[in-house]
């Protein structure tokens, strides 16, 4: 089946400005979005530029916009789409090339809420102990593959580039809800600050862009609450 | 040209070159040096689980788990590294939670363990719960807390940097490596004591393969370039279970919670092959049974694949345990795991061979046991060996934790006392001539079509089974593509992030890669482990209870055979 690729393309050693260009592509309904992108680029025009690598979902390379929203391309197949789709970069981050973005300030947003387990000591030559129920308590939060899916779906982040955006958010989740983490005050301090969660409008853009299925607003309401009540 | 000194340059972010690097942060002054981003690296797709003894919902020992690994290597495995495998995974897994992570937990609190193919009781008399693990993602949790890791010891990441070349000083000191920086085409000369290489497998040679797309194998090739050796490149694992066409992985996992494959006629066909085990007999025979299957006309509507069924299991065991790659089936193949079974085919998953090392990841130059200073290797890309013929399934995240950690701390002591040796002159010259003369050629073949041949060609003529005849042909093909390749056009000739310039650097690694498993393939007389030669069926331990080893030289590929080491179990036919 013949569909028609509209890309948005930007090469800042040669354009002034960013452009769409149209390609064709014979593809099966079955096939991945990647799998067009992949045929223009080694059929067609090898310039064409994006992220990509496992290709199935869990590595978090190759989210795009995809006729209005965020995508991963290897996760999603032609068959969701017309004949006609249209792809650009995540929006609210800076453009390299193509569909390359700068993921330099969506990482710094990340560390900035410290995310690894803060914990005294650990019992010598045996796990610490938690509950399947202590564990439920944040696992959908631990499937973050930190694509940036849901930070560049957010409206929050296309005009205040301060603020911290969901992916971030959940990840202070993934360890202020961990019964095994001493940390929750730290990450909290930074998450109570001018750009952290009240900069939150609840538009549950970021629940519905994100790919791992994570309730990221549910988060990101659960860290209001815990501020608002002063209790994990 | 940029120029970065450092004691230690890590090559690859995933679990082995994330675990070194927490070894050395903030004792030593490091570099990782990854093409990606550190949490897209592949260790993030490993499923399953991790195996220890740690005995928490039944019996076992870690001496049940070494013997497990020896015979699931067919042998080949390398006892002495073995016995370091299983010993020290049992601390290791405990490392993890300690760090944070998410294990899945028995009532009680303490990480639970399931059943993983080749894992046994009391030296093969059944199953054993040994896997650790978080739901079936237990890859991204142990790539996502490494990762965390490294943000609380401030690992130094230089992310989406392409190495290009390994440096050795003119006394055989390896002493930085060279790379691309993506983002701006410059390239950087970074020199360092000590050169790890973690950069995980090259499944991308083959046209169905579990394999990331960055899997092309860069981290054997460069070293390979530079003289230093790869061993029993000949081994390289099909898991059983991909999804058809995709290749996609869906875990063993899947069988250890008593998913069960079906042949067309719909008959559990594995317990004819192994009474014992069943589906839950290493890859190696499971991936022989399914191409058996398929080869006597007991395809599913005679096609070339069987089902994996995990239909009868209860829906809260598959939510809680298998969510992801059930989520997989529903995305790529439109299938209800609950009520329906999946199509799936074996899928080019692992390489057991790789740079030979010793049990502190130090590269090993010949059989003697020695080594090129300041050169180590760790994870998928080295060849300790603690695979032998055949990996078992949870086996490659013990290993590169295991050894990560044993190549950290090794080096850690190395730059402690040896002093930063010399650069070669003009250190970046054969990185510079690659480029530029990529970069200067306009008309010529397109590389994705060279990439295409080889991947179809490699799947027929040198995967589950060989001949000296497929062989042959395959080494022909790959010394015709290689003619090709030399010939080849690009179209994109800019520096900012130029993936066209980097698929073709890409292709080049792929190439040495395909080149040498060949040629292991057709020396090897014998069938052992994941090598099956249809024209030498059985294993002959007179001749061939030995590694391979191959090393580029100015008269071509030099093999040569190297001792295996024996010290628990002598070999015996192996039986599931």
């Amino acid at each position: 089946m013949e569909y028609t690729f509209r890309i948005k393309r930007y090469d800042p050693d040669v354009d002034v400005k960013p452009y769409f260009k149209e390609y064709r592509v014979d593809l099966e309904e079955t096939d991945r979005v990647l799998d067009g992108l992949n045929a223009i680029k080694w059929d067609q025009d090898g310039s064409l530029t994006y992220r990509r690598s496992c290709a199935h979902g869990v590595c978090g390379s190759d989210a795009v916009r995809i006729n209005g929203r965020n995508y991963l391309a290897c996760k999603t197949l032609m068959k969701e789409f017309g004949k006609k789709i249209t792809i650009e970069p995540l929006i609210g981050f800076t453009v390299v090339k193509d569909l390359v973005v700068d993921m330099e300030p969506f990482f710094d947003a990340y560390k900035s809420i410290k995310p690894y387990l803060i914990a005294s000591e650990a019992p010598a030559g045996e796990e610490r102990r938690q509950t399947p129920e202590q564990l439920e308590r944040f696992e959908n939060a631990t499937k973050c593959i930190l694509c940036a899916a849901c930070t560049s779906s957010c409206p929050i982040t296309w005009t205040n580039e301060s603020f911290i955006g969901p992916a971030a958010i959940v990840n202070a989740g993934r360890f202020i809800y961990d019964s095994r983490d001493e940390g929750a005050a730290e990450r909290l301090r930074v998450l109570n600050m001018k750009s952290g969660v009240w900069r939150c409008r609840t538009v549950f853009n970021c629940t519905e862009a994100c790919p791992r299925d994570i309730e990221v607003t549910n988060i990101i309401e659960d860290v209001k609450r815990t501020l608002l009540l002063e209790q994990v | 040209m940029a120029y970065h000194k450092f004691d230690t340059v890590i090559v690859g972010a995933g679990g082995a070159g994330l675990m070194a690097a927490i070894q050395m942060a903030g004792k030593a002054n490091i570099a990782v040096v990854s093409k990606l981003y550190p949490p897209r690296s592949h260790t993030g797709a490993a499923q399953g689980g991790i195996s220890a003894a740690l005995g928490n919902v039944e019996e076992d020992h870690w001496q049940w788990h070494m013997f497990d690994t020896v015979k699931g290597g067919d042998y080949l495995t390398d006892q002495n590294a073995a016995e370091v495998l299983t010993r020290d995974a049992i601390d290791a897994v405990l490392e993890l939670e300690h760090m944070g992570l998410p294990f899945n937990r028995t009532p009680d609190g303490r990480i639970d363990q399931r059943r993983f193919g080749g894992h046994t009781r009391n030296f093969g008399e059944g199953p054993v719960k040994r896997a650790c693990y978080a739901a079936d993602r237990t890859g991204h949790m142990i790539l996502q807390t490494l990762y965390q890791q490294g943000i609380k010891h401030n690992v130094n990441f230089l992310n989406e940097f392409h190495v290009l070349d390994l440096l050795f000083s003119d006394d055989g000191r390896a002493c930085g490596v060279v790379a691309l920086e993506l983002r701006t085409g410059e390239i950087h000369t970074i020199h360092a004591k000590s050169v790890l290489w973690a950069t995980g497998g090259f499944g991308r040679v083959f046209s169905v393969t579990s394999n990331a797309m960055a899997g092309t194998g860069d981290g054997f090739a460069i070293p390979f370039r530079r003289g230093v050796p790869l061993m029993d490149m000949e081994f390289y694992q099909f898991h059983p279970t991909g999804i058809y066409k995709f290749g996609i992985l869906l875990s063993e996992a899947a069988r250890g919670e008593g998913g069960i494959l079906l042949n067309g006629e719909g008959e559990a066909f594995a317990a004819r092959y192994a009474p014992t085990l069943k589906d839950l007999a290493p890859r190696d025979m499971v991936s022989r049974f399914i191409y058996q299957e398929i080869k006597e006309g007991r395809g599913v509507n005679g096609k070339d694949y069987v089902y994996l069924d995990v239909s009868h299991l209860p829906d809260e065991v598959i939510d809680a345990k298998l969510p992801d790659i059930t989520d997989f089936a529903r995305t790529y193949l439109g299938i209800e795991p609950k009520r329906e079974p999946m199509p799936i085919q074996p899928t080019a998953h692992y390489a057991m061979g790789g740079l030979p090392t010793d049990l502190n990841g130090r590269v090993l130059s010949n059989a003697a046991g020695d080594t090129f200073p300041g050169l180590y290797s760790a994870g998928e890309n080295a060849c300790v060996s603690v695979h032998g013929a055949n990996r078992l399934g949870t086996n490659s995240l013990v290993d590169l934790v295991v050894f990560g950690r044993r190549a950290g701390r090794d080096m850690l002591d190395y730059v402690k006392h040896a002093d930063l040796p010399p650069l070669p002159s003009d250190p970046d010259f054969y990185a510079r001539a690659q480029v530029s003369d990529l970069l200067s050629r306009s008309k010529g073949e397109r590389v994705a079509d060279l990439r295409r041949e080889l991947q179809v060609m490699m799947m027929d003529k040198a995967s589950v089974v060989r001949t000296a005849e497929s062989l042959t042909a395959a080494s022909n093909e790959i010394r015709h593509l290689r003619d090709r390749y030399a010939r080849v056009g690009i179209d994109d000739h800019g520096t900012t992030f130029n993936t066209d310039l980097t698929e073709a650097l890409e292709f080049g690694a792929m190439l040495e890669c395909a080149e040498t498993l060949v040629t292991g393939a057709l020396a090897r007389e014998e069938s052992r482990g994941a090598h099956f030669r249809d024209d030498f069926q059985a294993r002959d331990d007179a001749n061939w209870l030995k590694h391979t080893v191959l090393k580029k030289t100015s008269g071509g590929l030099e093999l040569t055979k190297r001792d295996v080491s024996i010290t628990e179990f002598q070999p015996k036919e192996r039986k599931y």
